[in-house]
């Protein structure tokens, strides 16, 4: 990235490393994220996703390394960067006691609105995001899907640089779920950069223009959906047998076949291992079916989460 | 979704505008949440009425004469009480992720505190002003008059904005509620009944006479009964505001690192 480039990004960061006691949390973490993009960090429950994002919102200060947001260091100008952002944590931000609108109003005044620019401000918000009906309950009695869309729009008060949204689907149904997509897609879509962390791969791949993909507070891989894609595999088969002493035998066989390392459960006969087209699937299970391996079940998918960090990693396998 | 877009970014609020909304999110809390103020006086009117009229003639003769002594040590021992809710409400919030978006956003770092503060200044007058008002119903009458009243609620609030640190520092450290809760009512009644709210300590044992002779909380009440019969010295007033001042120089720098470090 040439010195022109790293002004245009939104997210600079070199070697961010945080430790909780003997925990290295975020272990050097480099990320170099373009103004105006959706880019999502997926990792697993403890993968140090949240303190990364705690860490470039300025709630947590980094134990080494270094970062600037929307131009600004992480460092020497804290209040600059938070004039520039908006967080969304994993669990609402807002104030159960107060009304939707009240929770606005606050912040709206916090910001700098004042009487009538303030309240303006609030109900502008609750129309663009459907609340009006709900503008006068306290927040205490909203569902979550409405909780989540008033969240976001206490972020947008200002509109920021760049919005971290901490989980942004966690706990929500389907229908909750997409319409929280539609609004971080229209706000990508009016510029706004959105750095957020999650533990689905497909939310990653709806939403997201690159993704980092971390795991023990290291990023492991980087790259759109596309290229993490083809180093993982899109296609995976998985594979159980009937009777589980053959499982050594069944393994190599498919690794003999499809030329790719097989990945086996820890509870049960099941493996896993990626097939780049289905007619070398259909060939390696014709190969199981002429050596007597008798199938309880197989079936054709995307990776799962752990197989795409397998992929990566080339570990797991005990 | 339509357009979320401000039509222009405001410009910087003062510090005094920013602590004036935390302390109307105080205000709006009295609103959607009367019923903490029923938490906040119930003890303390059942311990008037029990004192009064189960204690007050063996303790001094009659309930009347027992009200005049009893009625502004309650006072005090609200606004002890009162202080652990507000590291309560601290403690809930940090809980929440609702001070996670208060840090997060380019305003003067202690205003919420600030918010806090006017929370619990609005406690302690509303609720002191509740248990002062059934005591001049059940028969005190406070010798200095309105201006000894006005006197005893000013130091009452001194005392309460001292104590409020404490708490604070224990809903910053403390993520349960409960938790602060429970160490705070634990800390607090050896504190309140160890002292001369309630009884004269002449007849307690002078290991533990030593003891109330020196508790903040006996000396409070001592200028709280100045105020209110009007005979207060410059020395007991002294006295008493020794543990607000003391809390408030040591624990507010405290406050800051704790809410900084997180």
């Amino acid at each position: 990235m040439s010195a022109n480039g790293s002004h245009n990004l939104a997210i600079h960061a070199r070697g961010l490393a945080k430790r909780f006691g003997d925990l290295r949390a975020v272990d050097g973490i480099d990320l170099d994220v373009p103004r105006g993009m959706i880019y999502a960090i997926l990792g697993p429950n403890g993968a140090g996703k949240t303190t990364l994002m705690r860490m470039l919102a300025t709630l947590a200060h980094p134990d080494a390394g270094t970062a600037s947001v929307m131009g600004h260091d992480l460092a020497s100008q804290p209040q600059r960067v938070r004039g520039e952002i908006a967080m969304t944590g994993q669990f609402a931000s807002l104030d159960e006691d107060l009304t939707g609108r009240e929770n606005l109003v606050m912040l709206a005044r916090l910001w700098g609105f004042r009487g009538r620019g303030a309240r303006e401000r609030a109900d502008h918000l609750l129309a663009a995001f459907e609340l009006t009906d709900a503008a006068v309950k306290q927040v205490k009695d909203y569902s979550g899907g409405m909780r989540r869309r008033l969240d976001i729009a206490a972020s947008l008060i200002v509109t920021p640089g760049v919005l971290f949204l901490d989980e942004p689907t966690t706990g929500l149904d389907p229908v909750a779920r997409k319409s929280v997509w539609r609004m971080i897609r229209a706000l990508a879509g009016s510029g706004v950069t959105v750095l957020l962390t999650t533990q689905y791969l497909d939310e990653a791949d709806q939403l997201a223009a690159r993704i980092a993909v971390i795991d023990h507070g290291r990023k492991i891989a980087e790259g759109t959906s596309r290229e993490l894609k083809a180093a993982t595999g899109s296609g995976f088969l998985h594979v159980a047998l009937v009777d589980p002493t053959r499982l050594e035998e069944a393994a190599t066989l498919l690794e003999s076949k499809l030329g790719a390392a097989v990945q086996r459960s820890a509870e049960g006969a099941t493996l896993a291992v990626i097939a780049r087209t289905t007619r070398d699937a259909n060939l390696a299970l014709a190969a199981l079916l002429d050596a007597g391996i008798e199938l309880a079940d197989f079936s054709m998918g995307s990776p799962s989460l752990d197989e795409v960090f397998f992929s990566l990693t080339g570990k797991g396998q005990a | 979704m339509t357009d979320f877009h401000q039509a222009a970014r405001p410009p910087a609020p003062s510090k005094l505008s920013n602590a004036l909304v935390f302390g109307w999110r105080a205000v709006l809390k009295f609103k959607h949440v009367p019923e903490q103020l029923f938490d906040l006086v119930m003890t303390p009117i059942m311990f008037t009425l029990l004192f009064t009229f189960v204690f007050g003639g063996a303790l001094a003769g009659s309930p009347g004469e027992y009200l005049q002594y009893f009625v502004p040590g309650i006072l005090v021992q609200t606004v002890m009480f009162n202080a652990v809710y507000s590291g309560m409400g601290l403690s809930t919030d940090l809980g929440k992720g609702l001070f996670d978006r208060f840090r997060s956003l380019p305003i003067w770092s202690l205003s919420p505190f600030a918010g806090l503060m006017v929370g619990d200044v609005l406690r302690h007058v509303i609720a002191g002003g509740i248990i002062l008002t059934i005591g001049l119903l059940l028969g005190f009458r406070p010798a200095a008059g309105i201006l000894g009243v006005l006197g005893s609620f000013a130091l009452l609030i001194m005392v309460g904005f001292g104590m409020g640190w404490i708490f604070i520092v224990l809903g910053l450290l403390i993520r349960t509620p409960m938790t602060v809760m429970t160490i705070g009512f634990s800390a607090l009644f050896p504190l309140v009944f160890a002292s001369n709210i309630m009884v004269n300590p002449e007849t307690m044992p002078g290991w533990l006479r030593a003891f109330v002779e020196v508790n903040p909380v006996s000396l409070t009440t001592t200028a709280m009964r100045g105020l209110m019969s009007g005979g207060v010295t410059a020395g007991e007033l002294g006295r008493a505001l020794i543990a607000p001042v003391a809390l408030t120089l040591v624990l507010a720098p405290v406050t800051l690192r704790l809410y900084r470090r997180q």
